[in-house]
């Protein structure tokens, strides 16, 4: 992927505004006892890109799925740009005001076509009426082929999405993210099962979407969370242990003992 | 830009089949309004090539079944959601329908009385709430569309709300239609209890087992199955249908890209139901008898049943299966009744084990 084919996805996203995009404040969840999140708070500035990192059970899906409206947390709330209450939206509603999420396993329409997945992706009224009638414009038809292009997916674009490499699922599933056209992407081991070559080129469309776009990149691969870092926060037991830059946080004992130590 | 000349969105009528379905479709739409009443009306009964009445009212029912497996292959094997009770919607626009035959019959009927002889029978002096206006065709009409829509509306709003899904949905629908078929057997209910309703004499006014009768009922439901395809076929390729096939196998992903699946649940589960109330209203003149029979669990099993032989997540499957597996009852209950059920199981294992695709999946991959 070159660079000068981004400018024009990045026209499509939501201009970043100045400020707090994300504000997660005193986040509490428990299942059955055990405390998942434990007065978590995190704020996650527009046109931001953050990397979230921590031993496993630190809390990290736990915290995109308050994010996202698929769990309810106890206490605390969840904003969502100005004033938007996360808490009290289902999970339609909060793709629609602008949070777009890639879960840790990929997750596309794998009977449907690359093309078909892309399409029904696509930022459109998604009401049911609207869909029945839905025909595809000239101009949705573009916005697919370039995100198609901006995947390395557009040989593929008739194939059954089910018969992609799990590489090309993780891309397809960014792209399907895109097409939403989201202020946010919470991104969910994003890089896990690819080969280096597209790790390589999944941070440098990380990199180029932030600024447009706020990311958080939950990962395991330190090597690219490396590549891609600015700002770091570690997890730890539900809660933040510490968040700062990346060469801040790899030196920090705590961090070290934790997670990296290991 | 080959690959995308395949992917044009259909949405108009002539981009819904090919040309050799619009073919079949055509040689069946002839056989059906042309050939059959030929053959039944006007060639002599001493003729070979005479249909009766017996073939024109199987022909007829089996119809009905295959609007029945059109309507469930569209809540399970588009949306993948399994009702077991579609049986009681089947059964609900029978009712309707019956109703209005039941009032049809007047003074007809054996005790000579303005009230259907039933309630004679209960002694009962006036019709009960229910019957309101049901000596009115259209009345019928709207309550065979309207209740099992109701129905499946508020059901469907609440499980899938809920996020019943699954076995359990199945199981939750195959418990409606049993409570549904203790009140229908009950007298009290008000329509016949466990007898129902039959003995109909007249439908519009036309006497009911006239050839001529028969032969429109025949050409009514042969149009409404087509018509039917034709809409399951127009759902199921429109985005609509995509984002249906979307939620039968990654819900969440829908639910994140945007959708409100709990809506698209709802809609097509309501459609279901209210073309299986059409089909029951269509399968009661020609078969003369509803009962609450037929909202037995076994009932809505089978159908399942044939919409799985046929080969489930294809409209002509669930057409093929209908006709395939009653076709088959048909022939055992009339040669080898009491190996009907066990020739049922046999289907159904060996269509589970070997045919994941269905019949219609064994045909097409040769």
């Amino acid at each position: 992927m070159k660079a000068k084919d981004l400018p024009e996805l990045a026209a499509a996203g939501t201009v970043a505004e100045q400020g707090v995009v994300l504000y997660l404040d005193g986040i509490s969840v428990s299942f059955d006892g055990f405390r998942a999140l434990n007065n978590l708070s995190l704020a996650i500035d527009a046109g931001e890109l953050r990397c979230v990192i921590g031993p496993n059970g630190a809390g990290k899906t736990t915290m995109m799925d308050v994010i996202t409206g698929k769990t309810r947390p106890d206490e605390g709330r969840a904003v969502f740009g100005q004033s938007t209450d996360l808490t009290r939206l289902s999970e339609a509603e909060i793709a629609h005001a602008g949070i777009g999420r890639k879960f840790q396993k990929p997750t596309i329409f794998e009977p449907l076509t690359v093309f078909e997945n892309l399409e029904l992706a696509m930022k459109a009224d998604k009401k049911v009426r609207a869909t029945l009638f839905s025909k595809l414009s000239g101009e949705a038809r573009d916005k697919i082929a370039a995100t198609l292009t901006l995947i390395g997916l557009q040989e593929s674009a008739g194939r059954v999405a089910g018969l992609l490499s799990h590489g090309q699922k993780q891309w397809l599933e960014i792209g399907m993210l895109l097409m939403q056209e989201p202020k946010l992407l919470l991104l969910d081991e994003p890089v896990a099962g690819m080969s280096d070559h597209e790790t390589e080129r999944t941070a440098e469309l990380f990199v180029s979407l932030a600024g447009t776009h706020s990311l958080v990149v939950v990962e395991h691969d330190m090597a690219f969370i490396e590549a891609i870092a600015r700002k770091v926060t570690v997890l730890h037991e539900g809660s933040v242990l510490a968040e700062g830059p990346m060469e801040q946080v790899k030196n920090d004992p705590r961090v070290v003992e934790v997670y990296l130590g290991r | 830009m080959t690959p995308k000349a395949k992917l044009v969105t259909v949405t108009n009528l002539t981009n819904l089949y090919g040309p050799r379905g619009w073919a079949i479709l055509g040689v069946c739409a002839l056989v059906a309004f042309l050939i059959v009443p030929i053959l039944n009306l006007i060639v002599p009964a001493s003729s070979p090539f005479h249909v009766s009445a017996f073939w024109v009212t199987l022909a007829g029912k089996i119809m009905c079944y295959a609007i029945v497996a059109l309507a469930l292959d569209l809540v399970w094997g588009y949306a993948g959601i399994l009702s077991l009770g579609h049986g009681l919607f089947f059964a609900l626009g029978g009712y309707g329908m019956g109703m209005y035959l039941m009032r049809q019959i007047g003074r007809q009927g054996q005790y000579q009385s303005d009230l259907p002889d039933f309630m004679v029978f209960l002694d009962w002096k006036e019709l009960p709430w229910q019957w309101w206006n049901t000596d009115q065709f259209w009345w019928a009409v709207l309550l065979v569309i309207l209740v099992p829509g109701l129905l499946a509306f508020v059901f469907g709003y609440f499980a899938f709300r809920s996020r019943v899904k699954g076995v359990y949905f199945s199981i939750i629908t195959q418990a409606l239609t049993f409570a549904a078929m203790l009140l229908f057997f009950r007298n009290n209910t008000g329509f016949g209890g466990n007898n129902g309703f039959t003995d109909f004499k007249r439908i519009l006014g036309f006497n009911i087992t006239s050839p001529e009768t028969r032969m429109a009922l025949f050409a009514v439901t042969a149009l409404t199955l087509i018509a039917t395809l034709l809409l399951a076929r127009w759902i199921v390729t429109s985005k609509f249908g995509r984002v249906l096939a979307a939620i039968r196998d990654a819900e969440p992903r829908a639910m994140f890209c945007g959708y409100n699946t709990v809506h698209y649940k709802v809609a097509v589960f309501t459609l279901s139901a209210v073309l299986c109330g059409i089909a029951g209203a269509l399968y009661v003149p020609q078969v003369g008898i509803i009962n609450p029979s037929e909202m037995s669990p076994a009932n809505s099993i089978e159908i399942a049943i044939w919409v799985a032989v046929g080969g489930r997540g294809s409209l002509a499957g669930a057409i093929l299966g209908a006709g395939l597996v009653n076709g088959a009852k048909s022939f055992f209950t009339v040669a080898l009744p009491e190996y009907w059920l066990f020739a049922l199981g046999a289907i159904f294992i060996v269509v589970t084990l070997f045919m994941p695709r269905g019949v219609l999946g064994v045909l097409q991959r040769k």
